[in-house]
């Protein structure tokens, strides 16, 4: 298992080739990318805050539980913080099973819980003013079929 | 001796991201009233609990929690990672 809260670019790619090559006896890897948005074409920048030391110990859980949950051999995720430029990678997650279907739900199961139980918060910069994102209904209610 | 943290919008509209209390709080709602009492400041950003969020000792909790042994309180609307 390996997590990394981190204000420095990553380079996905990498990442993935580097955990894949570690894991062994896996028949599925599974990854997701996040990328900062701009849908309406006037954000200058995405930044993220969060809770140092909650950050990290709310992560790790969520990643155990998806471990035991779905025997994974490995995990990894990688979250970024600061100020993010439209296009830049935010976070990625990787899973590694014995089967596919097992890595994509762990997968998902980990983005949802990372959207609305890691404690990060998002807020757009954009042309005309600064703005925090809200939680959505539907990120919280995504919990409930886990 | 408790400390007090607070983050994104909480943070903006008190003005300052940590403080050091001493409290008689007995609950985080005790906590909270204390807060709202002091400065019109802390009224306003805990004008709604329902759009807020608090962790005691970095765990999410309830605002009727009590606050016995509990050495770091935060504040914070809900979470927006991923």
């Amino acid at each position: 298992m390996r997590l990394s809260v981190q204000e420095e670019p990553f380079d996905a790619g990498a990442e993935l080739n580097a955990f894949t090559a570690g894991v062994s006896g896996a028949g599925a890897v599974v990854s997701f990318t996040g990328i900062v948005r701009d849908l309406s074409g006037t954000l200058r920048a995405m930044e993220i805050e969060h809770y140092p030391g909650m950050t990290e110990s709310a992560i790790s859980a969520i990643m155990d539980e998806a471990v035991t949950r779905w025997s994974l051999s490995e995990a990894l995720v990688i979250h970024r913080y600061g100020a993010l430029e439209p296009g830049a990678q935010i976070m990625m997650v990787a899973t590694a099973s014995a089967h596919r279907v097992a890595a994509f739900e762990a997968a998902e199961f980990l983005m949802d819980y990372l959207k609305s139980r890691a404690p990060f918060w998002k807020k757009e910069i954009g042309q005309d003013g600064a703005e925090w994102v809200s939680a959505k209904d539907e990120d919280e209610q995504a919990l409930t079929r886990w | 001796m408790v400390d007090v943290l607070y983050f994104a919008w909480v943070r903006e509209r008190i003005g300052l991201p940590r403080e050091t209390l001493t409290t008689s709080a007995a609950t985080v709602t005790d906590l909270i009233a204390e807060l709202c009492a002091r400065e019109e400041r802390y009224a306003l950003a805990f004008s709604d609990l329902k759009s807020l969020r608090v962790a005691l000792d970095q765990k999410l909790s309830s605002f009727d929690a009590p606050l016995m042994g509990v050495r770091e309180v935060a504040f914070f609307p809900p979470m927006t990672g991923g």
